[in-house]
């Protein structure tokens, strides 16, 4: 035990004045921690399978076609712009931006789950066929599955937005919503490259 | 302004109040519907040693198969489903719950706030991991417990190795209940970030808030490699995919890599907050502050990012390339640099201190000696050529019971006789504690110790029953004694426990004249934890800051949570996560059903799954999306950011 009593600094329950986001943002942000670590260990896993094998893809499957994939990865990557619009807007306490962002970056979003959908009834192999069919399947899945999941959250932003829940200060489950956005756009950064233009590399 | 130093707490007047306020409905409804981080501990505490003796009664079981040669207590088929249903209960459903149980109760007293950033959140994680464990041991009422070893290696767990449900009970249960652990953890992360109380700076953090604060960000990494490594299992298993089929362009060895590369984190995940709780009680009873406080914090992060480079030494006998063994057994033997800071702060602390051997001491006293040999005995087997002698040998049963039961078990142990003062208002009798330590102490050790022999008399683990004269017979009588010896010295704990509810002796704010803030407060503390936040200018506030200063609230809307107008609010102070500034203020969510709606909505959808019911398990699902919308449309009244409060508080009388 010190001699000397400890005093406390004075000010030191004075208010912060830099920019806190919400707890719930904070929680989405180590949520996104996990859930990238899911994907980081899903291609790792492609990767670790395509060195033990000898063709890649396996059994004859063709590579990953382009030609729609590029496009709509772009429309994917470019819903986080109205978003960044829309959070720019908020904060000024502009509910029509957020509104006319939202509403964008739904119709980006959902067109790119379309294709992906359309995609995977185009293709000429099942997730059973063999670990290329597997992982492919599993990994572009799962990925569709946070994108779906972000347009359910994008629907009650809207829907939050139009029954005038928001306001300038007041938009903590829009924030929430932003941040999970762009990191289903920023895991496609990732999964798009390895799994549709790496099998091209031979 | 806000800052007020040498303010005595608020007036009882205003007690009465607060406790209505913050109480919970009373019977059922309150049972089903609480979210105070105290009830959750508590529960999880009461759950988790549930199942530890349960476990415990299969290991004897199984010591009492092999206690003599050609034994037939046990046939080979159960024997398999107990040595499975302990390695799972004791790491899934004991000792990583319990850590979160005790962090649960401790974190928000430590950090002197009010509840958990996300109460409700913290209420799911307790219900998922009740329904997950339930789960699992629903095994037993179908005769079907899992049988092909707590880490379940492919292919004996595919489905052309193992058709039964066996392990669909094992490989669906450990990815629900590992999402108790992650749900739990960011819980964890937030509230150690932005919750603590003004001026308790990062460097004046407890040390077991810094081990949980590693423990959780050690699960955010690693537990999704396991949540893969059986999810995908069953993805095989149940949807006839390919992961780890080798015909069909699959690996086998995939399937280790995914779980020793949770596997050996959780080794630490689970060690790391028992020595945090080892680093509280030791000073405590030293009578000093930690030797090396920022050597040990330093040690607890370094221990968390090596420990994520050490997995493949659980696949040593795997043939890898040799370069690649090279490097995982240096990054093994380096980890025990910083285990060994630790050692030897604890050692410098009681060196220098006035040393007190109340039982919680003892308790650790007895883990350092135990922890020692589990750590020399680590040591040795991170090298290559020994590994390859003893692995799969009962050697490494001996090397992980030192580990994982001595060094982790002991200091939990210690840390019921520490806290339970704490969490009941009533001691544990000290005579019976101590008996209770040197009876499993002695019987740890008979049991354990001789297993390091019959490895390297060549006895394999996971084997049912073993020939005469192989030389086993006489240790293996000696192990299965032992076995029932620290059984009865942690029956000694629970009797001491049952009989302190009623007849311990009250144990006042603070019977061990401790320096953390949850001595601070009453024993147990009220609901509300704190009327008013405590200020904190010192690692040991309680020793150093007499009397404790309090908070009272501000004019600023930022700062209106710190006093006991917050309480009244139910709200606590958000403070930002390095300089502990006032941000604004949490409120705290009034009781609701919806954890653990959603938390059912999960188990359907794993029955589901388990039983091949896809009704069931899109009911399930819908259950718990409705669930979550429903709790998450109030977002924005719960967690309006600081710079617009929805209404000025209602004054009260603070003094």
């Amino acid at each position: 035990m010190t001699a000397t009593a400890a005093v406390v600094t004075p000010g030191a329950t004075r208010p912060s004045t830099r920019r806190s986001y919400p707890t719930a943002w904070w929680g989405m942000a180590v949520l996104i921690m996990t859930e990238a670590m899911v994907f980081v260990i899903l291609l790792a896993a492609y990767f670790f399978l395509r060195a033990a094998s000898k063709e890649w893809p396996l059994g004859g499957i063709e590579v990953p076609k382009l030609a729609l994939a590029i496009p709509f990865s772009f429309v994917l990557w470019g819903s986080s712009l109205p978003i960044f619009w829309a959070e720019a807007g908020i904060r000024k306490g502009r509910v029509r931006r957020l509104k006319i962002g939202v509403a964008l970056s739904f119709v980006m979003g959902a067109s790119f789950l379309a294709y992906t959908l359309y995609d995977f009834n185009d293709l000429h192999f099942g997730w059973r066929d063999n670990a290329y069919g597997s992982t492919f399947y599993t990994i572009v899945g799962l990925h569709a599955l946070h994108v779906f999941i972000g347009l359910g959250m994008n629907l009650v932003v809207q829907l939050k937005a139009w029954l005038g829940r928001y306001d300038r200060g007041r938009y903590a489950s829009a924030e929430v919503f932003f941040l999970y956005w762009h990191f289903v756009d920023v895991v496609w950064l990732a999964v798009f490259p390895a799994l549709f233009l790496s099998p091209h590399i031979r | 302004m806000a800052i007020t130093e040498d303010l005595p707490p608020p007036p009882p007047a205003t007690e009465p109040e607060l406790l209505e306020l913050w109480e919970d409905a009373p019977g059922i409804p309150g049972f089903f519907s609480t979210v105070d981080h105290k009830r959750i501990g508590m529960r999880y505490i009461y759950t988790c040693f549930f199942f530890f003796f349960f476990a415990g009664a299969m290991a004897l079981f199984m010591r009492g198969q092999l206690a003599r040669p050609n034994a037939h207590v046990l046939g080979p088929q159960l024997y398999n489903e107990l040595f499975t249903m302990h390695g799972v209960t004791m790491i899934f459903l004991f000792n990583t719950p319990v850590l979160a149980g005790f962090g649960n109760y401790l974190i928000p007293l430590q950090i002197g706030t009010r509840d958990m950033a996300f109460p409700r959140l913290n209420a799911f994680s307790y219900w998922v991991f009740l329904l997950g464990g339930i789960f699992m041991y629903s095994s037993f009422l179908v005769g079907k417990m899992p049988d092909g070893g707590w880490f379940g290696y492919t292919p004996l767990v595919s489905k052309t190795f193992s058709p039964g449900l066996n392990i669909d009970f094992w490989g669906l249960g450990i990815v629900f209940t590992g999402l108790s652990t992650t749900v739990g953890s960011i819980n964890f992360i937030v509230t150690i970030f932005k919750l603590r109380a003004p001026g308790m700076t990062l460097n004046r953090m407890p040390m077991y808030v810094w081990s949980m604060l590693v423990f959780s960000f050690m699960a955010i990494f690693s537990v999704p490699a396991v949540t893969l490594a059986t999810g995908l299992n069953e993805l095989d298993r149940l949807f006839g995919t390919s992961f780890f089929v080798p015909a069909l362009g699959g690996s086998v060895l995939l399937y280790q890599h995914l779980f020793w590369f949770w596997g050996h984190p959780e080794v630490y995940i689970l060690f790391v907050p028992a020595t945090g709780m080892i680093s509280q009680i030791i000073p405590t009873f030293s009578r000093r502050p930690l030797s090396g406080y920022l050597w040990v914090a330093g040690a607890l992060v370094t221990v968390g990012f090596i420990s994520f480079g050490v997995w493949v030494h659980h696949m040593f006998a795997t043939g890898l390339p040799p370069v690649a063994m090279a490097f995982f057994s240096g990054v093994s033997l380096i980890i025990t640099i910083p285990s060994g800071i630790q050692f030897f702060a604890w050692i410098a602390t009681m060196w220098k201190g006035k040393v007190e051997l109340t039982t919680p001491m003892l308790f650790a006293i007895g883990f350092l000696l135990i922890f020692l040999l589990g750590g020399i005995t680590g040591v040795m087997v991170a090298v290559l050529p020994f590994d390859w002698q003893v692995t799969d040998s009962y050697f490494v049963v001996a090397h992980f019971h030192y580990v994982l039961n001595g060094a982790v078990v002991f200091p939990i142990f210690g840390a019921i006789y520490y806290w339970m003062p704490k969490m009941t208002g009533r001691m544990l009798s000290e005579k019976l504690g101590k008996l209770s330590f040197w009876v499993m102490f002695v019987g740890f050790n008979i049991t354990f110790f001789p297993m390091h022999i019959l490895g390297f008399l060549g006895m394999p683990r996971r084997i049912y029953t073993y020939d005469n004269g192989l030389g086993w017979g006489g240790l293996n009588a000696m192990v299965s004694i032992g076995s029932a010896i620290f059984g009865l010295g942690t029956a000694i704990t629970l009797w001491n426990w049952i009989r302190s509810r009623r007849h311990g002796a009250p144990a006042g704010d603070d019977p061990w004249q401790a320096d953390s803030l949850e001595w601070s407060t009453t024993s147990p503390p009220p609901h509300y934890n704190f009327a008013s936040i405590p200020l904190v200018a010192s690692r040991h506030p309680l020793w150093d800051q007499r009397p404790l200063p309090f908070a009272t609230s501000g004019d600023e809307a930022d700062t209106t949570g710190l006093g006991a107008e917050g309480a009244v609010q139910r709200e606590t102070p958000v403070t930002s996560g390095i300089d502990t500034r006032p941000e604004g203020n949490l409120e705290i969510p009034h009781e609701t059903y919806l954890p653990f709606v959603v938390a059912l909505g999960l188990a359907f959808l794993f029955v589901g799954l388990l039983v091949k019911a896809a009704v069931v398990a899109v009911a399930g699902v819908g259950l718990a999306v409705v669930a979550v919308l429903w709790w998450t449309w109030r977002t924005e009244e719960d967690l309006a950011p600081p710079d617009h409060q929805a209404e000025a508080p209602v004054s009260v009388d603070a003094g």
